[in-house]
């Protein structure tokens, strides 16, 4: 008993100590955003700075705040849309008895495909049609990953709220619009806010469809940081500040949802 | 049985028929907006893509484009185009090891992790941060670390009187300096669904091979991991589908180079297309990575059963 007893404590000791050393690196980006740059190339470096806005000021007067605005609408935008298209589809597919592996295998290959096999096509068919640099271009590429995702996550969360319910109502003489708006999505409801949330993740994140995509009206936040990167020279406090917000929605919209993110990282092959 | 009855139970079967044609027509009408949609700006595009790879259309030469004369000549052209056939040897380096690292790493904080304590269940989401960064932040923070200027790794081993050269200029280096942080950024990944599995091992199990006096090693790896062969191969399959898309930390870090040292094929087809504008000899390329993923999907839905009825 003793020695299971000193075991535990050797465990606990050991993920603390290895949780600092996973975490280090990320919170030195978050402490170099509050630095001067004197104070970034310091060597050594101080253990303890006080802490400057500077950067962030800096910042939000250049063109970054229309790109982190951009990532905002659009991600808000394309989230919307996969989940008005999305959601009904995941309920039907959920009530049909027959499966079909084609589709199955299809919405999978559309969230997993390396992302040229979609830039190539968007972007010669963007160029005739004017959707370069639009966020509407940018609101209906995310569709190919956002749409399989909806449509994932939702179906096995509808698989599982019982079909009595909703049949219950129908006998009631309740149509089946209705059905389905007040009886099977307010069942479904924390599955609805997990998927909406990783759509627009995963919205959010996306670097390589904007950096094709875009110029300068419509460029995201994750390009315009590395933008600041290419063209600004080496201003590392402001772009550890770019880089932290662009980072906070996404950490702390994942952290509610951490349940779900296995299912929403496998598109739905793997339950968490 | 009465008339009546007969009657009313026909009238019953009716009603009952027309009300399930009434929800198929409903089911359908549900389906169909986004089963047109996903066509549209999925399958396509695919074909598209498809087309494009079986012409050698490149923007600066408006005669290249719909030139079916020599439908096949890109995919001829692979094999004996070395940068190309280096991308693929540099994408097998990187996803073996990535892939090797991230199940090994995951698989060990997995086993950490699988302990009933307030603290580390607490734990369980601080693991997580890595992976729910958006991966150009993690780029951006990998950046910071590998450059000796600035990054406290070089300052501390300065310190100790080691002046490392910076790793991701390094032909020797940069790979795996994209593999340490490639596996930084996934491991999470592989810990939580190996974590998912630890779960459902039954205690009697380990416990009645804890009787027999088995060990902590023997325990893990006759019990444990037999148990779970079956998530490890699933979150492998995973993060080997992933490992082909990897662009961000190789956009950033080392832009393919130092020479070609970490140009992997997804980072060759993006350089050809959007870099020296030979888009019908990029789409060739991006069609074999699409036939190696759809293959591996292929694997991930046989094994998980993906699609059928729970």
């Amino acid at each position: 008993m003793n020695r299971r007893q000193s075991n535990r404590l050797i465990i606990q000791v050991l993920v603390i100590g290895l949780a600092i050393l996973i975490l280090a690196p990320f919170v030195w980006l978050v402490r170099m955003s509050f630095e001067t740059n004197a104070q970034i190339f310091a060597f050594p470096p101080r253990l303890w700075v006080a802490p400057t806005v500077a950067n962030y000021v800096a910042l939000w007067q250049t063109e970054f705040r229309h790109s982190f605005l951009n990532s905002t609408i659009v991600s808000l935008a394309s989230t919307s849309a996969s989940m008005l298209l999305g959601v009904p589809a995941a309920y039907a597919l959920s009530r049909m008895r027959r499966r079909s592996d084609l589709l199955s295998l299809w919405i999978i290959a559309s969230r997993l495909a390396p992302p040229t096999a979609f830039a190539i096509p968007y972007f010669l068919v963007y160029r005739e049609i004017d959707l370069i640099d639009t966020r509407l271009g940018l609101v209906v590429i995310y569709l190919t990953f956002n749409l399989s995702l909806v449509i994932w996550l939702m179906r096995s969360f509808f698989e599982n709220t019982p079909r009595a319910l909703e049949e219950a109502a129908w006998i009631d003489g309740a149509g089946f619009w209705q059905g389905l708006v007040r009886i099977v999505l307010p069942t479904a409801a924390p599955g609805l806010a997990a998927t909406a949330i990783l759509s627009f993740v995963f919205s959010w994140n996306d670097f390589f469809f904007a950096l094709i995509l875009t110029r300068s009206d419509a460029m995201t936040a994750p390009v315009a940081v590395v933008n600041f990167m290419n063209y600004e020279g080496w201003e590392w406090g402001r772009i550890a500040a770019g880089g932290t917000m662009v980072m906070l929605p996404v950490l702390l919209f994942s952290l509610l949802v951490r349940r779900f993110l296995i299912s929403g990282l496998t598109a739905g092959a793997v339950k968490g | 049985m009465s008339i009546a009855a007969q009657a009313t139970a026909t009238k019953l079967l009716i009603r009952q028929a027309s009300l399930s044609r009434q929800r198929r027509f409903f089911l359908a009408f549900c389906l169909a907006p986004a089963l047109a949609v996903l066509m549209v700006v999925s399958l396509l595009p695919m074909t598209y893509l498809l087309l494009t790879s079986f012409t050698p259309l490149n923007l600066t030469n408006p005669a290249t484009e719909w030139n079916f004369q020599h439908p096949l000549l890109n995919y001829a052209l692979l094999p004996g185009d070395a940068r190309f056939v280096n991308s693929l040897w540099v994408q097998a380096k990187l996803s073996f090891w990535t892939v090797l690292l991230q199940l090994l790493i995951g698989f060990g904080f997995a086993l950490l992790l699988n302990l009933k304590s307030g603290l580390v269940q607490a734990a369980r989401t601080v693991f997580l941060i890595p992976m729910v960064l958006p991966p150009i932040v993690v780029a951006i923070i990998w950046k910071v670390l590998y450059t000796p200027d600035i990054s406290p790794v070089h300052w501390a081993l300065r310190a100790l009187g080691w002046d490392v050269p910076a790793l991701i200029t390094n032909p020797g280096w940069a790979l795996t300096a994209i593999i340490i942080a490639d596996t930084w950024e996934w491991f999470p990944l592989t810990m939580l669904m190996l974590l998912a599995g630890l779960q459902t091992v039954p205690e009697e199990l380990v416990d009645s091979a804890r009787v027999d006096g088995a060990g902590f090693w023997q325990t893990t790896l006759h019990v444990l991991l037999p148990y779970i062969r079956g998530t490890l191969m699933v979150a492998g399959l995973f993060r080997l589908i992933d490992s082909i898309k990897a662009f961000p930390l190789i956009y950033l870090l080392t832009d393919g180079g130092p020479g070609s040292v970490t140009e992997v094929t997804n980072y060759y087809a993006f350089q050809q297309a959007f870099n020296f504008s030979y888009l019908g000899f990029s789409s060739a390329i991006t069609v074999v990575l699409v036939a190696a993923t759809m293959l591996l999907s292929w694997f991930v839905v046989r094994l998980t059963g993906w699609g059928a009825v729970e």
